[in-house]
């Protein structure tokens, strides 16, 4: 049951770029087609959840028995660096279809605030180890969602006529912003 | 100052001005602006990261191999970030609390490692650092606006001081769906305005 109610907080209720503000780069950058929002998804779920395992392990195995807590920002990013390379070439090798799909999304991802922000939450949190990998997958989920539903919408707005001045990132945040209030209605489901 | 040192600063501030411009950053834009306070004290230690992180490497440009210059500037950048955190977390507890992840976050805001590789990596160290206080002091501008309006629009405040009831405030501005309409017209008008303003 708590599984469950991670799972809905972190997809619909605390979306964690209509209503955390975490990723709007990606979110903004890669929207103006479906089908790369899809893959820039793919690659989120998979990153953030390795990435969350691993920051999880090093801060409880390494960080905190020797009081190196403060150290937590530097070892991370270095961390998720260089797992977003390592991730590349494994996936190189062993899976040249899913690279094929993913590959171009992944250099992108180190800058990505959403998986620094969710493994750093995780700890503040007080999750455990499998909590942290349901909240980890679903948070992604939620960027997904968010990113495809985004996407469309822009795909539909690119054959409107605009104002100058609105057009572009003008339009697109607007159009965000009343995609974050059609979430706000799902607020007060979980506590 | 000579002509060009100014030359630099004012780049910084509105020909390259990060959130109007740029857009860069977006997510610290959008999130730490709910009032003009945080909107500024985010700006603050985004600047001071800003000049520490563009002064180091400018230092460190003939020392740093090319092939692995990102994970170095990420270090460097992370060390002022962990720098901001402790210094906030011990003086202005408050401040650090309602800013909250953001402020370890700044690591991964792309204008402190876009102005690493694009500037300071090919400049000198008091030019890098005026860049560093020039784009710093840009993007703490363009958040006080944000903040202040967002702040004015939902509680009729102004830092804190009354400007109209809060009967009247508009709550949505303090939530998210304001930050990103506010900040939506806010660059509207910033593309319009910057046609007729050459520098």
């Amino acid at each position: 049951m708590t599984y469950f109610l991670i799972f809905i907080s972190a997809v619909f209720v605390n979306n964690i770029v209509l209503t955390q503000f975490l990723g709007i780069c990606p979110f903004l950058g890669v929207s103006k087609k479906i089908d790369t929002a899809l893959g820039m998804s793919g690659a989120v779920v998979f990153v953030m959840t390795i990435s969350t395992i691993i920051t999880y392990l090093i801060q409880k195995g390494i960080l905190a028995p020797f009081n190196l807590e403060f150290l937590q920002t530097i070892v991370y990013i270095l961390v998720i660096a260089a797992l977003v390379q390592l991730v590349e070439i494994i996936l190189k090798k062993i899976s040249p279809s899913l690279y094929q799909a993913l590959g171009v999304f992944l250099p992108l991802i180190t800058t990505n605030c959403t998986i620094l922000g969710v493994a750093i939450l995780v700890i503040q949190k007080e999750f455990n180890l499998m909590e942290s990998v349901v909240f980890a997958i679903s948070t992604a989920i939620g960027f997904g969602l968010a990113l495809i539903l985004f996407a469309g919408i822009r795909e539909q707005l690119s054959m409107v006529k605009l104002p100058k001045g609105m057009e572009g990132t003008p339009i697109a945040l607007l159009t965000a912003g009343l995609l974050a209030m059609a979430f706000m209605g799902f607020a007060g489901i979980v506590k | 100052m000579s002509q060009s040192k100014f030359k630099i600063i004012l780049n910084g501030l509105i020909t390259e001005n990060p959130t109007f411009v740029l857009i860069l950053g977006m997510c610290p834009t959008l999130a730490t602006s709910t009032s003009a306070l945080n909107g500024i004290s985010m700006g603050l230690a985004t600047s001071f990261v800003l000049i520490g992180s563009n002064m180091v490497i400018s230092m460190l440009k003939n020392v740093i191999p090319e092939k692995v210059r990102i994970p170095a500037y990420v270090v460097v950048i992370a060390t002022f970030v962990s720098v901001v955190e402790m210094f906030m977390q011990a003086y202005v507890p408050a401040l650090y609390e309602s800013l909250g992840i953001f402020i370890p976050l700044i690591v991964v805001n792309c204008i402190v490692l876009g102005r690493a590789e694009a500037f300071a990596s090919k400049n000198s160290v008091l030019d890098s650092t005026l860049d560093g206080l020039g784009i710093g002091l840009g993007f703490t501008i363009a958040l006080g606006i944000l903040g202040s309006i967002r702040e004015l629009l939902g509680t009729g405040k102004i830092f804190n001081v009354n400007i109209f009831s809060d009967h009247y405030g508009t709550l949505i501005f303090i939530l998210a769906p304001g930050a990103f309409i506010a900040l939506a017209y806010l660059i509207a008008i910033v593309n319009k305005l910057i046609k007729h303003i050459k520098i």
